[in-house]
């Protein structure tokens, strides 16, 4: 097991690289630079020159590439930009307000969606199932974004029940301002509700159909233990879904994110986007994309530590 | 015999339509924190024999001794490690020999599992005319071959062309593969446990089809089974593997009636036989085979063997003609070769040849 | 096995079956049997038929519109889904906003089940190092969430449907890869490729004849699947204003633009959700309709 833990540890070195490498790429694709953006069209080549400098853009690309990763290891993301504020500082306040949000979603949708995918597949093809597998399907086929602007428009505009923007005043200590997180939340819970629902219904009835829990039957156990049994051989799939999802959450949140004001990692992203503040982009996308790798690692592992199979 | 009116026959009746030399196939298996080869499994380690023209040479063995591997070495399905196969006196794949596609054009093969060797989007017509229609022949005149092919097989081209694999039973899917085996009109063929999925009462169907099409289409059969009963009907010749080895191999009536590993002895005291003169009162293999990744020194039988002795750890035997028994029995035959240092030491009263 | 032992073999010549039921036949017949593909399968149809023949049906222009007729509510004479922000015809402007987020949200993933389909194939087909070449890359790509690399290459690229199209098949490509790698490593090890193998084709023929038809209704279910994510991804990037941009109509651009409109015509404003959620709906139940009538077992 320890062995395991450790190779997928290592695999996820170059993985890391990899995405390090993608990000660096892309982000020096991007027709028109941020130089453009900063200087006036009229400065002087010199003037370019000394800025280029120093942002370290005269330099070759694979050049800015090592010195970026090297700095990047170490926590450095160079300043912004736009503001000239360290970078890392930024998303860092950024990154644990939508990591407010995910977990908070993650924990809804979660527990609907277990809930939806157990009630659906115990009444397997009676009307709780239809109702649950269609509230399933719904919550992924629904645009999230539009789902909060419905919601904004029912609770704030029309009957003023709940605030539809930011995050509320700083001075009131957080645990106060849970009105703030409802809409949010309930926004982005829908997808991964939907899409645990349906898993744990598929696997769920995957695992009724299989000849052991006929035999737990035949030897009279009660429901009791047939759903213990059903938890342990359902967890390890339904699992790694939930960190896949997590991950969704953490690095799709900026439609949410827009709509409501959540001064997030999604929306510091669009804001990057539009202000081509190519450090800000860079280190977001990548320190986004790290978690994602880190939380599949975290999932293998635990995944291999319930079923035993997946060790390889 | 027409064998000599075919053309492709190139040695003539003397030269063995297969000849196979030290072949070897170890797979690696991987692991630890860097992935590096941690340990082999000996598939098929230095297997030597040869086939002649128009005879059926049985390969018997417990399941995981090779044979299977060594049918899929035949057919170049995976590569050896080592090893030369010689087919018609043209080495296979070597630069002056025979190609391994022109190769497979002769050799055939048809696997165990009746249900997964046929693709289930095609019908039966599809399956069995796929290899002339890449090979040139047009639809129509390659649709008339797998009817043609059908008929001979014991089906209804009329009933059966247009069906899919999951519509015919076991044992028309069998026949099938045999059909689909004999479209390229081969010279050898490989049964892979060909029967052993079949009912007792169709595999004996498909073995009189077997030796009907061999007789009518010239065929050599290598046939592969853990069956000694279905072998001993079917063999002229046996091969009896362990642990990847060759341990013994003989005429099939040299073998039955008088086996002379230890390993042979043991195989055969475990066949269920209703006669009552053919009981033996050998003992009967106890435990499973040893693992094929680390397997014995010396001898690799010695491990389960009633007659080790501790020269069986230090020498690997060799296939060699056993020493003659008491006068009171007949000669060995000369073909009849045993890899036991035992076998050939000691035999006659004590011990192996009791 | 089990119908070996049922069918006695002796009367092989005379039993007879009437008429073969081959795979794709069967799939029909089970799907012809689904009321809820069937009916939301018509109501695709009818949103497909909608964009399509969008000059036909929408009976006004799209683009021009009074401001003095603006937001009109639904049901108003001459308009009877309302106008927009700009007095623009919505029903009309729905038709052919569906235009750009149909193309918007299929385009991609057809280019990713081709391109996504292919590598897949090979990898899995091949084995050894040209699979862990191929599979380690995707791995690099499938590391990002697919809202954020969609977001980011976007960003980068800037405006368009060109850009949205190609950022999206991105997204796509890695997930279908590991699909097709997982079903074609499966079919690759059963006996009737190793038999067709030994017939001597050449690997493009095996892979041709016997593993594609074999692998394409698992990879089709999938890309079903995510034919429902990318709409909702494709209108998400107007949205955000990294898409489509105004005035050309896009349900995602629609939206966007009617935000504030809400408080004055929330019904008009929010029927460009409605037909995002709808399309999306569609294809999410197509995929599952497809996936029970071929059988098909897939953990995403």
């Amino acid at each position: 097991m320890l062995l395991f833990a450790a190779r997928r540890l290592l695999l996820a070195i170059p993985v890391l690289l990899g995405v390090s490498l993608v990000v660096f790429v892309l982000v020096h694709l991007a027709p028109g630079n941020a130089i453009d953006m900063l200087l006036p069209p009229e400065a002087s080549a010199r003037v370019v020159a000394e800025v280029k400098a120093a942002f370290g853009f005269d330099k070759p690309l694979y050049m800015q590439y090592l010195l970026w990763l090297r700095s990047a290891l170490t926590g450095n993301f160079g300043v912004s930009i736009f503001n000239a504020s360290p970078v890392l500082g930024q998303l860092f306040v950024a990154l644990g307000n939508t990591f407010i949000l995910a977990v908070l979603a993650a924990a809804v949708g979660f527990s609907f969606g277990i809930g939806l995918g157990l009630v659906a597949a115990l009444h397997h093809g009676r009307w709780p199932d239809k109702l649950c597998s269609a509230i399933a399907t719904a919550g992924v086929s629904l645009p999230n974004y539009w789902v909060a602007i419905v919601l904004v428009l029912f609770t704030a505009v029309l009957h003023n029940w709940l605030p539809a923007q930011g995050m509320g005043p700083d001075q009131v200590p957080l645990w106060d301002r849970g009105q703030y997180l409802i809409l949010p939340v309930v926004s982005l819970a829908l997808i991964p509700m939907g899409v645990i629902g349906r898993l744990v219904r598929a696997t769920v009835l995957e695992v009724l159909g299989q000849e052991f829990v006929g035999a737990l039957r035949a030897k009279g156990l009660g429901r009791g233990p047939i759903i213990r049994h059903i938890c342990k051989n359902a967890a390890a799939p339904v699992l790694a879904l939930m960190g896949l999802q997590f991950g969704y959450l953490l690095g799709g949140s900026i439609l949410v994110e827009t709509v409501f004001n959540w001064p997030g990692s999604g929306y510091l992203l669009n804001l990057a986007i539009f202000r081509r503040d190519i450090p800000v982009l860079q280190a977001t996308v990548v320190v986004l994309a790290a978690f994602f790798v880190l939380l599949n690692l975290l999932v293998d592992i635990v995944q291999a530590a319930i079923d035993p199979r997946l060790r390889r | 015999m027409t064998a000599a009116t075919d053309p492709r026959d190139r040695g003539g009746a003397a030269q063995p339509l297969l000849i196979v030399e030290g072949l070897r196939k170890h797979f690696p298996i991987y692991g630890g924190l860097l992935g590096r080869r941690q340990a082999t499994v000996h598939a098929v380690d230095d297997v030597s024999f040869s086939v002649r023209k128009g005879e059926t040479l049985g390969i018997v063995g417990e399941s995981g001794c090779g044979k299977s591997t060594t049918a899929r070495l035949l057919m170049r399905l995976i590569e050896p490690d080592a090893g030369a196969v010689v087919f018609d006196g043209e080495t296979v794949g070597s630069r002056t020999g025979i190609g391994v596609d022109a190769m497979r054009r002769q050799m055939q093969m048809v696997f165990q599992d009746s249900y997964t060797s046929l693709n289930p989007r095609m019908t039966v017509a599809e399956s069995i005319s796929y290899a002339p229609r890449i090979h040139g022949l047009a639809r129509a005149a390659a649709n008339a071959r797998a009817d043609g092919l059908l008929g001979q097989v014991g089906l209804d081209p009329g009933q059966f062309a247009r069906r899919y694999p999951h519509e015919l039973s076991g044992g028309q899917r069998q026949r099938v593969n045999i059909a689909r085996a004999l479209a390229l009109d081969p010279r050898l063929v490989i049964l892979d446990e060909a029967v052993s999925a079949l009912d007792k009462s169709i595999e004996a169907q498909v073995l009189n089809l077997l030796t009907d099409l061999k007789r009518r289409l010239n065929l050599t059969y290598v046939f592969i089974s853990h069956d000694l009963n279905v072998v001993e009907f079917i063999s002229d010749r046996v091969l009896v593997m362990y642990l990847g080895q060759v341990v013994e191999t003989g005429p099939v009536d040299a073998i039955y009636a008088r086996p002379r590993h230890p390993y042979t002895r043991a195989l055969f005291a475990s066949k269920p036989t209703l006669d009552p003169d053919r009981r033996t009162t050998e003992p009967p293999l106890a435990g499973d085979p040893p693992n094929p990744i680390d397997p014995p020194s010396g001898c690799r039988f010695r491990t389960r063997c009633a007659f080790a002795a501790p020269t069986c750890a230090e020498t690997t035997p060799r296939l060699a003609p056993p020493l003659p028994g008491p006068i009171s029995r007949p000669p060995d035959d000369p073909q009849h070769l045993v890899a036991c240092i035992r076998a050939i030491a000691q035999a006659g009263g004590e011990g192996l040849d009791a | 096995m089990l119908d070996a032992a049922v069918a006695p073999e002796i009367t092989l010549v005379t039993q007879a079956q009437p008429r073969p039921q081959g795979y794709w036949r069967s799939v029909g017949r089970k799907l012809q049997r689904d009321p809820v593909t069937i009916a939301f399968g018509i109501l695709l149809l009818a949103i497909v038929g909608m964009a399509v023949f969008a000059p036909l049906v929408a009976g006004a222009n799209p683009s021009t519109g009074s401001i003095l007729h603006r937001l009109a509510p639904i049901g108003t004479p001459g308009h009877w889904l309302g106008t927009d922000e700009n007095g623009r015809d919505m029903w009309a402007r729905l038709c052919y906003g569906g235009r750009l987020s149909l193309l918007a949200g299929v385009a991609p993933v057809v280019m990713a089940l081709v391109i996504g389909g292919l590598l897949g194939v090979i990898a899995g087909y091949a084995g050894g190092f040209v699979n862990a070449l191929i599979m380690r890359i995707m791995d690099v790509f499938y590391a990002f969430p697919s809202v954020l690399l969609a977001i980011a290459i976007c960003g980068v690229l800037g405006n368009g449907l060109t850009n949205v199209i190609l950022a999206l098949s991105l997204v796509f490509i890695p997930p279908l890869a590991r699909i097709s790698e997982t079903v074609t490593a499966q079919v690759r090890r059963l006996d009737f490729v190793e038999a067709a193998r030994a017939s001597a084709s050449s690997p493009a023929q095996v892979i041709r004849h016997h593993v594609l038809a074999n692998v394409l209704g698992p990879i089709m279910v999938y890309a079903t699947s995510l034919i429902s994510v990318s709409i909702i991804l494709a209108s998400g990037l107007s949205f955000l204003g990294l898409g489509v941009v105004p005035p050309t109509p896009e349900w995602g651009v629609m939206l966007n633009a009617l935000r504030e409109a809400i408080y004055v015509q929330p019904y008009v404003a929010a029927l460009p959700g409605v037909m995002i959620f709808l399309t999306s709906m569609c294809f999410n139940l197509l995929s599952d309709g497809l996936r029970s009538a071929m059988d098909v077992k897939l953990n995403p």
